[in-house]
Formats: C-alpha cells, sequence, structure tokens
C-alpha cells in the first residue's frame, strides 16, 4: 500500500475505534440472536437421528464464530462514502492525486476491519467461556483459520466497495446493499453451514466468492476443512479479490463519466 | 514561445450539458416514470472560451445555475465536457487528473474538505500523506498559512466544532498544502460574517500578490470582485457574456450606483438632485446615482443637509441586475430561468 492509503486506512480506523457505544449494543444483539440460533440448531438436531455432517458442537463454536464475525461481512454500504455521495462532497475525493478506487478500498478495508475488532474479541471471551465454543483443535487450524479470516477481509473490502461504487448510481444504495445482504447471508454459510445444504447447490456455493467470508475460515476453524487444504482456499479468495476489484474499478470509471454534482 | 503556451489555464469552446429526469407531479406522473422517463436537456455551458495567465486574479461571476461551478469542476477534472478543448497546467485535466489535481487547489464555498470528525490538525497531516508531500517543507508551508490565516487556536479543535469563518480560513490552508500554482475559489465567502469575509479577501490578495498564485474567483459578492479582482469573467445561462475589467463591465452596463437611505419621518417629502428615486419603502428610499456627475461624498453631504435620516449605505447594483441586464430578454423578476423550456 501506499502513503495516501496507508494514511486513510489508519485514519478510519482511528474514527471507527471510536465507536465504543455503538459496539456494545451491537454485541449484545449479537449475544440475543446467537442465543436464538443455537435454539433452532439444537431443535434441528434433537429432531433428526441422521448422521449430519456437522455435529452439534461444532455447529455452536460455529454459531459464536459467526455472531464475533458478522460486522466483517459486505451487508452495508461505507457510511462515508455514502455521505460523500449524497452530500456532493465527492468532488473533493476526486481532487485527491490518488486513483479513487484505492481511496475507496481502503475505507472499506477500516470499515470491514475495525468493528468487529471492537465487537470479536469480547464475544470470543464469553462465548469460549460460557456459551460451548471451543478452540481450533490445532496449531496448524488456527494458523489456517487466521490466514483464512485475512482473505475474507479482503473479499469483504472489495465487496464493500462494489457497492460504494453501486452508489454512483443509486445515491442511496438501498437496495443494492439489501440484495447483497441476501446473497452473503445464504451464499456464505452465515445463516446455515453449507455442508447442511443439499448436494448441487453446495457445488454453486462452493464457486462463488461469498463463502470465503464464512464458511472457509469458519470450517477451517473447526478442523472441518484440514489446514492442509489453506493455500487451496486463498487461491479461491484470491482470483475473485482481483476479479472484485477489476469489476469495480471498470464500474467507477463508467460511473465518474456519467457523474452530475449538483452545486457548488 | 506562443502566447498559448504562457497561459496556465486554456479553455475553448467548452460545452457542457446535463440530463435531467423529467417527471409529471402527483401519483399519475410517478407511475408513468416507471415505465418512461422523459430528460430534458440543461445547458450548463456553451461554447466558453478564455485564457488564464500566471499570476492573474480572475473574477468569474454569473447568477445561479450560470455554470461557474461546472467551469470550475471541469478545469478540476471532475467533470467531463460534451465538446470543447482545455488545457490546465498544460494538461488535459479529466485525462491527466492526477497530474492535474496535484498541482492546483480548490476551495468549494459550500462544502469542506476537512475530516468531520478530526480536529483540524490531523486532516492537514491526512493531506501531508495523501499528496506524498515532503513532511519538512510541508512544515514550513503550514506554519506560514497558520500565521496568515491566524490558525493557531484551531489546529486542536474538531472540525464540527468550528464555525463557518474558521472552517473556511483552514479550508484555504488545507487546499494550499501543496503549494499549488492555481487556485480555484468557488463562493468562498459565502455566508461568512464581514470580518471572516476581510480575512479571506486580504489573503487571497496577499497570496495571490506575494506568491505570484493565479487564482480564479466565483463569487456572487461585487465587494469580492472590487477587492480583488482586475480582470472579471461574467457567465450567464452557460455562455461567456463578458471578459474584460471591471470597469469595462460597469460601462458595458450601468455606471449607476445605489443609495439606501432612512428617513427619520416615515411621510417626510424626500427630493435630490443628482439622484433619482428608485423606490420607496415607508421611511426607505433607495436611489440611483451616476458617480461620475455626483461623487458619493458630495451626494451624502447634500442629502444629510437637506433631510433628518437615520442611516445610510452605498451598494453596487447586484451582479444578478448587472448580468441580468446584459440579456436583454432576460426577465428581472426572477422567472427568467428559461432554459430548456
Amino acid at each position: 500500500m501506499m502513503r495516501p492509503h496507508l494514511a486513510i486506512l489508519q485514519a478510519r480506523i482511528r474514527v471507527l475505534l471510536q465507536y465504543r457505544a455503538a459496539a456494545a449494543a451491537g454485541f449484545g444483539t449479537q449475544l440475543f440472536w446467537g442465543f436464538i440460533r443455537m435454539m433452532i440448531f439444537g431443535a434441528f438436531y434433537q429432531s433428526t437421528s441422521d448422521p449430519q455432517p456437522m455435529t452439534y458442537e461444532e455447529v455452536v463454536t460455529y454459531i459464536w464464530l459467526s455472531q464475533a464475525m458478522l460486522v466483517m461481512m459486505p451487508w452495508n454500504v461505507e457510511e462515508d462514502v455514502r455521505e460523500l455521495i449524497r452530500s456532493g462532497n465527492v468532488v473533493y475525493e476526486m481532487l485527491r492525486p490518488v486513483e479513487l478506487y484505492g481511496l475507496w478500498f481502503s475505507r472499506s478495508l477500516a470499515f470491514r476491519f475495525a468493528p468487529p475488532l471492537l465487537r470479536a474479541l469480547p464475544m470470543f471471551v464469553i462465548a469460549g467461556m460460557f456459551l460451548g465454543m471451543s478452540a481450533p483443535p490445532s496449531g496448524a487450524s488456527a494458523a489456517a483459520w487466521a490466514a483464512a479470516t485475512l482473505g475474507a477481509l479482503l473479499v469483504s473490502a472489495s465487496l464493500t466497495t462494489l457497492l460504494s461504487v453501486s452508489l454512483l448510481w443509486t445515491v442511496t444504495g438501498e437496495g443494492v446493499s439489501r440484495l447483497v445482504f441476501s446473497a452473503v447471508v445464504f451464499g456464505s454459510g452465515l445463516a446455515v453451514p453449507i455442508p447442511l445444504f443439499p448436494e448441487w447447490l453446495q457445488q454453486i456455493l462452493y464457486f462463488l466468492p461469498f463463502r470465503n467470508l464464512v464458511d472457509v475460515p469458519f470450517r477451517l476453524y473447526l478442523g472441518h476443512i484440514p489446514p492442509s487444504q489453506v493455500w487451496a482456499c486463498l487461491l479461491h479468495s484470491a482470483i475473485w479479490v482481483a476479479m472484485l476489484i477489476l469489476a469495480g474499478k471498470l464500474l467507477l470509471n463508467r460511473g465518474l463519466r456519467r457523474m452530475v454534482i449538483q452545486g457548488g | 514561445m506562443t502566447a498559448d503556451t504562457q497561459s496556465i489555464v486554456e479553455v475553448e469552446g467548452l460545452s457542457k450539458s446535463y440530463w435531467i429526469a423529467r417527471r409529471e407531479p402527483g401519483m399519475a406522473g410517478a407511475i408513468r416514470g416507471l415505465f418512461r422517463r422523459e430528460y430534458r436537456e440543461v445547458k450548463a455551458l456553451e461554447d466558453v472560451s478564455f485564457c488564464v495567465k500566471p499570476g492573474e486574479l480572475i473574477g468569474y461571476i454569473g447568477p445561479n445555475g450560470a455554470g461557474k461551478s461546472t467551469t470550475v469542476k471541469i478545469l478540476s477534472g471532475i467533470l467531463v465536457p460534451d465538446t470543447g478543448r482545455c488545457q490546465v497546467l498544460g494538461r488535459v485535466p479529466w485525462e491527466e487528473r492526477i497530474e492535474t489535481v496535484q498541482r492546483i487547489g480548490v476551495v468549494f464555498g459550500q462544502r469542506t474538505q476537512l475530516w468531520w470528525d478530526l480536529p483540524v490538525q490531523e486532516t492537514f497531516e491526512l493531506l501531508i500523506e495523501i499528496y506524498r508531500l515532503c513532511r519538512t517543507r510541508t512544515r514550513e508551508v503550514l506554519k506560514e498559512l497558520q500565521d496568515l490565516l491566524d490558525l493557531g487556536p484551531l489546529l486542536d479543535v474538531p472540525v464540527r466544532q468550528l464555525s463557518l469563518g474558521q472552517r473556511m480560513r483552514c479550508d484555504l490552508a488545507a487546499a494550499l498544502i501543496h503549494e499549488p500554482r492555481l487556485l480555484f475559489l468557488d463562493e468562498p465567502t459565502i455566508g461568512l460574517d464581514a470580518v471572516s469575509k476581510l480575512a479571506v479577501r486580504d489573503f487571497v490578495k496577499r497570496l495571490n500578490r506575494d506568491r505570484g498564485v493565479a487564482v480564479i474567483l466565483t463569487t456572487h459578492d461585487l465587494d469580492d470582485i472590487e477587492a480583488l479582482c482586475d480582470r472579471v469573467l461574467v457567465l450567464g445561462e452557460g455562455k461567456l457574456l463578458i471578459d474584460g475589467s471591471l470597469a469595462d463591465l460597469r460601462s458595458r452596463v450601468t455606471r449607476l450606483r445605489s443609495l439606501t437611505v432612512d428617513l427619520v419621518d416615515e411621510e417626510a417629502h424626500f427630493e435630490c438632485p443628482g439622484a433619482t428615486i428608485h423606490s420607496r419603502e415607508g421611511h426607505r428610499v433607495h436611489l440611483r446615482f451616476d458617480p461620475e456627475q455626483i461623487s458619493t461624498p458630495e451626494l451624502i453631504g447634500r442629502i444629510v443637509a437637506s433631510h433628518s435620516i437615520r442611516d445610510l449605505f452605498v451598494e453596487n447594483p447586484p451582479i444578478e441586475e448587472i448580468v441580468a441586464r446584459l440579456y436583454g430578454d432576460y426577465r428581472l423578476d426572477g422567472s427568467g430561468d428559461a432554459r430548456g423550456a
């Protein structure tokens, strides 16, 4: 990364880490939903005697992981860029001697990095101590999970930047982010772990980028995907990140050409 | 070297239209709009040409919607024109945006480039990184800007707590941190109180005189222009109407100035040789006079001698009025926005 990007990234992270009240409220909500999901899956596992692709204990850890990492998902638009576009202050963004895509990607990266940092750590502690979340089975699994989480962060940031770019057409971004949110919730394995989906759907979901957000890092954490497969997973993420960045850049350039900025 | 290569800004035949979606009012219109949208063309700029030489301080004026901001945005590489040629510091701004903006400064008076949540100082630090500036050199530049704009007490204040005048001073510094040779100021005095306006004017004047920074100043305030600019460009409905000195502008339109007098007695008869009464509302009388025929002090002397007054003030005709007069068919009642119709 270059100086401008690093500076934006740091400044945004600093600002976002100030939002501790939002983090506390979000933490409470995520705890609550975590309980509900535990009960739903508990009922599901009690109602069947067939062997399932994941054990209930694995699913519990999976649930708390996903509650901890929820705000890392590309489920909403980056607030700064939305405000820049709504107000027309995007003119100042375009007066910077830097490619706009890189600046917005830095903002997205900060936006997907800082808020989960505030929420994930306390969630790990509480869920680990009291709620049945278990540690990775081996150091290798832990390392693989960490690497895949970095990949997830980049996939999430590039999808978030794509959402930012879509604001050039839609201004509020409400509609597009709802669509992306649905795709993320189901496509990533956030709502239901992908191994519990029908076989044919699994094949599709394994191809798409969303699985790198949840399915890959969480199952590496559980050891459900062996740590030796981490390289293939990272390659899959890297290819998708490259394609998403390319798509974002192309769309951004098209959007800027047709842009109209009202007022002085 | 030809005359062209000496200019730092060259604009030739610049045109830009916007397409505005039109929706009929009411529910029926909204529903129809779902299926078929009608667009109407608004010509923001039509065949505008001018040049700027190094060190010039140019006033760029015109009523709301005349296309001033559009010009500034095209010159700074933000918008792409439909047709026309343009070079800023030897580059086509929208094709080489990054190289262009590295060397120009822009202030939009109605916006701020300061980071809302951070103290002013941190925005400056960020800009040093974003413009990839040398830190030691820029500290010197900042020190000078701080002295000139009296920013010392403001540096630790979060931007959201600054007053408009304070914010504008900080915005000016932010636009100059990378030492541009060319500065676009788009309504830098809008909404400012008298003291802040003077501070901004004084600073712009020094910047231009002492540093040789060329300035293109967009404003609605003719006093800004009178205080600062040797040359004025007047834009109306996207067309460049006048390119010349302020005196040119006045003589093309009217030399008349207006004097407003508040009389003590609402019923008093008012008469004043040398000035004509333009209108009267109760104790307030609006006069027009020609400063070539009677000097302002002399006129005021006459009025004070023959009437008991509470207050009086001299004004220039507002730019809107001047530009409106430049357009023969422009209606003065404000319904003159005939564009696209």
